[in-house]
């Protein structure tokens, strides 16, 4: 049984007891205590259940790296699935429940999962439900996600907060070990500006609890000073609770700092992602323990050794009292040394090697404990906590021994945690000595400039040794600083001493003839339930790549991602394919290192800051009036202004009537208002619009339309010539950025020497349509400029000073009625507003939205870039070969428009639909004709593009693109409805100006 | 008179940085050949700032945008009228004057950790930065600009839609407690 020792544990204050809850049940631990340390010093063996099988399963690690213990963390607002308690700080008042067990962790009713284990192998789900295919979304998906999955989803929005931040460093070193701060030393005295990731709260690594001696002193000792001397240089930044992510190209590195976890509701950020550009990355990251395959290897109380020593040392809990350690290497012969020194039983340490010579061993045999040397464990007593284990020989034929005990602490040897290396390509080299897969110096990621961009160092660079591990480290940080414009430090490395080892015996298996009973309870990726079984079945229907067989299998496919898996399954698979495990080699390791959080992930984009809303200088004075929203880009634009008791529907049409009858005024800021200019400017905007702009006599405006260079209409608009030179030209608005961006990548890409300038001018003035008939007498009212028909007539515009407003006024109408538009500064927008508001009071304006404009441009045929055009259409489908001119050579989209599709008569083209019965038909319908296509559904002939009621002709209006469309006015299409009764509307092909055709409200 | 009002009208909110609304400024785009803008800047009074600097005398500045691209900054009322003297300057050598006032927003950082605001929205290399500099670069999801002029703050040019957007987030990175303590 797991329980606190007394006196013990070099992180936690004893005299700080915080409160938490576990399962609803009230416990204590320690400041300094993980949850995982908590729960064990509590008592608490049993963390989860397992995903597949829903077995019991207890703390395998004391870090990054642990499967198991998984919790579901905070509540509502501040709930999390799937934390590793190992590596989650202990807080007063955190509440934690396990995952993966209805109804208790105790009792568990999915655990019926292990019974049927045998009929559950590696690919049943896709062998077993892909037949009858209906059954899948209908029985078998439901069951399964009501009986699979770890943690539940968050149900109410995240109550933190988070950020990013940037940071832009010479050198970044990626882990806060012995190595790595060597590393940073080494980087800071060649003069390189530093910055050192620690993704615990503490320095130092595993070296305080694995112990030996660096430069004379125990490593706490030299740890401690080495972070003082590096928080006192003036080039390194040293950053605890903060992850190196992932590793990306140019250098880029997201690191994951944990703020203020340990303090929900304290105001600052819960965590910060760090956006940093290194010009060198060092990773020393360190190595994960692996564990042993033997059967019965996740009970719970089966732990790595390092852990069980981890949570006896640091946090002075011991994970049971009786512990028996199996090992294939040395290390684990220090959590032995460290168990007897904390005064707890070791009644054998079982030792795969056959041979047990060395200054360790003999360490252990004069504390008295009994050395077992070419044994195997070959099974383990107990369902929730182990009871004893059985040992045999090495094949697993001597009739074995059992051994009673409480936790069994197992070493399967080290891997060096490769992944950050490997993020960006850095390869792997297979050492069978040390039996590791370790980074390739020689095969390194390569940066822009072809050179290495990364370097490990110590453990993660394979050198397993504290004296190596040191070594490297200053040199690989030396080198850094060098190759990041800095100098090779003279300074020495740190000096340092350990224990000597003997070597490790590669043992994938034990015992090592266990046949398939045995490789069942044989557990490899403890998250995704894969045994040693799986694997090999997986072998045996021919998966041979190993990314194949991580997929059938889901090895390494957890929250964890194999971290204790990836070696030890692909040992395994090598062993089932019969080849050296360099040939079967490894999966691909992919950031983030573990997961992250989705909120560091948004920063602050959430809420208000979602996306930027554009605003208009008058979008406070339309909130106010109440206007309806609607999103047109990133911009806001009032849909309609309703008034009390109106539905919007209602209040467009009021707006409508009322701009018909009356006057109405509309927000038209958000245009796009390009200003061209420059000797060759008429050149240019000739290549740019289908029709000539060259000709335009200066104070003229004319519409225009701009095409992409395969033909399709891309955006539309007015352009008013300013001067000899320049043009200010319209564009829709969401076209506003794109067609200035498409201008400026034709004048510097293809033309670019001609003269030619260009400036988006969209923001700098608010502009304001006023239209209706008595649209003029609003304008006098204003006053200050001569806008009778004469001074002003249609299609022209002028500069002048309206309402003690410097404007520009353009005759242009969008509506089909008399209408200026007035642009000012856009600090004045608002007054002018309200200056247009209060001066056509007494002529019953009103302002009017987007909808009531797209109707009113629709009742006079218009078109709109995006209801008309969806990327397919030309121009011409669009019945406007009026604005495009026969007489110019080229322009964009010209070459395309004459090639054989383009100019197919087939083509569908646009015309007016009017509705029998006066309905409106849905948007987005098909005309339907004769026949059937070769999916049995109906031939079409057409489609609706914009479809509205138009309360000027009191009638269903559209307009559609129909297959030889202007040759058949008055005909009457089908439209099929949507609704899936197979009824159609009937409408009949009308002209596409259903108001107004002559153009005599818009003249006057 | 003008009764131009700046799209944040004066706002100010305090937190581990004070980030104030600077109100209407003058601004006019500037596009040539170099020596056409050098001949401006020099109309102006003003020298050609080097790539990513600023040239600044009395109120007014003179920001490098682009290769072919300069950004005058003076009170907002000189506006109309510098861009006369500009276009003067500019002769009939091709060149583009635009006078902008109005589609920005300015917004002053202060504070002695201003720049830690900054460093949790712009990409751009913060301790690179010095004062007489110019940076054109984005503010989370919005295009931006920032320079320092002076010791004790910033100042973040946006455009005028989307300046709430930017004071928010300004704000939002500024609360106090969330100090990036570098």
């Amino acid at each position: 049984m797991s329980h606190r020792l007394d006196g013990k544990g070099r992180l936690i204050d004893r005299s700080k007891q915080l409160r938490f809850t576990f399962n609803g049940k009230s416990m204590t631990g320690y400041e300094g205590d993980t949850l995982a340390s908590a729960l064990l010093g509590a008592g608490q063996s049993v963390m989860g259940r397992s995903f597949k099988y829903h077995r019991p399963r207890g703390v395998v690690a004391a870090g990054v790296e642990e499967p198991n213990a998984l919790m579901n963390l905070g509540r509502g607002g501040r709930f999390e699935p799937n934390q590793r308690a190992t590596t989650t700080p202990l807080f007063d008042g955190l509440t934690a429940t396990s995952q993966n067990h209805w109804p208790s962790l105790d009792f568990d009713v999915g655990a019926v999962n292990d019974m049927a284990a045998r009929f559950l192998p590696a690919g049943f789900y896709y062998k077993t439900f892909m037949f009858p295919r209906f059954a899948w979304k209908h029985v078998f998906e439901p069951f399964i996600r009501k009986s699979a999955g770890l943690g539940q989803s968050p149900t109410e929005p995240d109550a933190d907060r988070y950020e990013h931040a940037y940071h832009h460093t010479d050198v970044l070193v990626i882990g806060g070990g012995v190595a790595g701060l060597t590393a940073a030393r080494a980087a800071g005295a060649g003069g390189a500006k530093v910055m050192v990731l620690e993704q615990t709260a503490h320095w130092g690594g595993r070296a305080p609890v694995d112990g030996g001696e660096i430069d004379g002193t125990d490593p706490e000792t030299w740890v401690n000073s080495a972070v003082e001397g590096l928080e006192n240089a003036q080039n390194v930044t040293l950053r605890p609770n903060c992850m190196g992510a992932g590793v990306y190209d140019h250098g880029y590195v997201l690191g994951y700092e944990r703020v203020a976890e340990t303090t929900p509701g304290d105001g600052r950020p819960r965590h910060r992602l760090w956006r940093i550009r290194a010009k060198q990355i060092v990773t020393a990251t360190g190595a994960i323990e692996r564990p042993l395959s033997f059967p019965g290897n996740d009970v719970p109380g089966v732990m790595l050794a390092s852990a069980v020593r981890d949570y006896v040392v640091n946090w002075g809990v011991a994970p049971g009292k009786r512990t028996v350690i199996v090992t294939n290497n040395d290390d684990a012969y220090l959590t032995a040394l460290a168990l007897k020194a904390a005064k707890l039983e070791v009644p054998a340490i079982i030792d795969v090697r056959p041979t047990l010579m060395g200054p360790l061993a003999e360490k252990a045999r004069k504390a008295g404990i009994r050395l077992m040397s070419g044994k195997a464990l070959v099974g383990v007593k107990g369902k929730k906590g182990v009871t004893a284990v059985m040992v045999s020989d090495l094949e697993g034929k001597a009739s074995p021994e059992a051994i009673d005990c409480d936790c069994v602490a197992m070493s399967g040897g080290w891997s060096p945690v490769v992944h950050l290396w490997s993020h960006c390509g850095g390869k792997l080299t297979w050492d069978d000595h040390e039996a590791i897969f370790k980074p390739d110096p020689t095969r390194p990621p390569l940066g822009a400039d072809g050179q290495a961009f990364v370097a490990t160092a110590g453990n993660a660079s394979g050198a397993m040794g504290l004296a190596e591990a040191l070594a490297d480290g200053h040199e690989v940080g030396r080198q850094a600083a060098k190759a990041a414009g800095g100098t090779l430090t003279r300074k020495a490395a740190p000096k340092a001493a350990e224990t000597e080892r003997q070597p490790i015996k590669q043992v994938w298996i034990m015992p090592t003839s266990a046949g398939p009973d045995k490789r069942m309870k044989m557990w490899l990726d403890y998250q995704n339930d894969v045994k040693g079984s799986d694997v090999q079945l997986a072998a045996q229907e021919g998966y041979q790549s190993v990314e194949h067989a991580k997929r059938y299998t889901t090895l390494g496919m957890a929250t964890d991602q194999g971290k204790l898996s990836n070696i030890n399954g692909l040992a395994v698979l090598s062993d089932a394919l019969g080849q050296p495990i360099p040939q079967t080699g490894t999966t691909t390791f992919r950031p983030p290192y573990t997961p992250i959080s989705m909120g560091a992930i948004a920063g602050e984009a959430r809420g208000p800051l979602f996306q930027p809303i554009r605003r208009t200088p008058m979008h406070a004075l339309h909130e106010t009036a109440g206007a309806v929203w609607e999103p047109v880009g990133h911009w806001r634009r009032p849909f309609c202004f309703a008034r009390t008791g109106e539905s919007d529907h209602e209040a467009v049409n009021r707006e409508i009537v009322n701009t018909r009858e009356n006057v109405g005024m509309l927000d038209a800021s958000t245009l796009g208002k390009i200003l061209v200019t420059g000797p060759d400017a008429g050149k240019f905007l000739d290549m740019l619009y289908t029709n000539m702009m060259s000709t335009l006599p200066v104070g003229k405006c004319r519409y225009g339309l701009m095409c992409s260079e395969n033909g399709f209409l891309s955006d539309d608009g007015v352009v008013a010539r300013i001067d000899e030179q320049t043009w200010l030209c319209h564009t829709t608005t969401g076209g506003a950025d794109r067609i200035h961006g498409h201008m400026e990548d034709w004048l510097q890409c293809e033309w670019w020497d001609w003269k030619v300038y260009t400036a988006n001018l969209t923001e700098q003035y608010a502009q304001v349509a006023v239209a209706g008939p008595k649209a003029r007498k609003v304008l006098e009212a204003l006053g200050g400029m001569d806008v009778s028909k004469e001074a002003m007539p249609f299609m022209t515009w002028h500069d002048g000073t309206l309402a003690d407003i410097p404007a520009r006024v353009f005759r242009i109408s969008f509506t089909g009625e008399l209408s200026y538009e007035i642009a000012v500064p856009a600090n004045r927008g608002a007054e002018l507003w309200e200056k247009v508001r209060e001066a056509g009071a007494e002529h019953g304006i009103q302002p009017y939205g987007t909808e009531a404009m797209h109707i009113m441009r629709a009742e006079k045929g218009f078109i709109m870039i995006g209801d008309e055009t969806d990327g397919t259409v030309i121009p011409q489908d669009l019945g406007l070969h009026w604005a495009i001119s026969k007489k110019k050579e080229d322009y964009l989209g010209k070459r395309a428009q004459e090639r054989s599709f383009m100019a197919s008569p087939d083509r569908w083209q646009l015309v007016g639909l009017q509705t029998l019965d006066g309905s409106v038909i849905p948007d987005g319908a098909y005309a339907v004709g004769e026949g059937r296509n070769a999916n049995g559904q109906r031939n079409t002939i057409g489609r609706v593009t914009s479809t509205y009621y138009s309360p000027t002709i009191r009638k269903g209006i559209a307009m559609g693109l129909i297959h030889e469309g202007p040759q058949r006015m008055g005909e009457v299409v089908d439209f099929a409805t949507l609704d899936g009764t197979g009824t159609v509307i009937k409408a009949k092909i009308v002209d596409t100006c259903f108001y107004d055709k002559e153009g005599a409200k818009a003249d006057v | 008179m003008s009764k131009a009002v700046s799209a944040l009208n004066g706002a100010t909110v305090t937190g581990f940085a004070r980030v104030t609304d600077t109100g209407c400024r003058g601004m006019i785009t500037l596009r040539g050949a170099p020596e056409v803008l050098t001949r401006v800047a020099t109309a102006i009074g003003l020298p050609t700032p080097d790539t990513l600097h600023m040239a600044t005398k009395e109120g007014l500045a003179v920001g490098w945008m682009s290769p072919d691209e300069l950004l005058v900054l003076c009170p907002y009322e000189d506006a109309p009228a510098l861009a006369e003297t500009a276009r003067g300057a500019a002769g009939k050598d091709h060149a583009l004057v635009a006078v902008v006032s109005d589609a920005r927003a300015v917004i002053r950082v202060e504070g002695e950790k201003a720049d830690e605001v900054l460093r949790k929205l712009t990409p751009a290399n913060l301790d690179a930065f010095e004062p007489g500099m110019i940076r054109r670069t984005r503010l989370a999801q919005a295009a931006g600009a920032f320079w320092k002029p002076d010791a004790n703050g910033f100042e973040v040019m946006c455009f005028r839609s989307e300046a709430e957007y930017v004071f928010g987030l300004l704000e939002n990175a500024a609360q106090k407690g969330a100090e990036l303590g570098l």
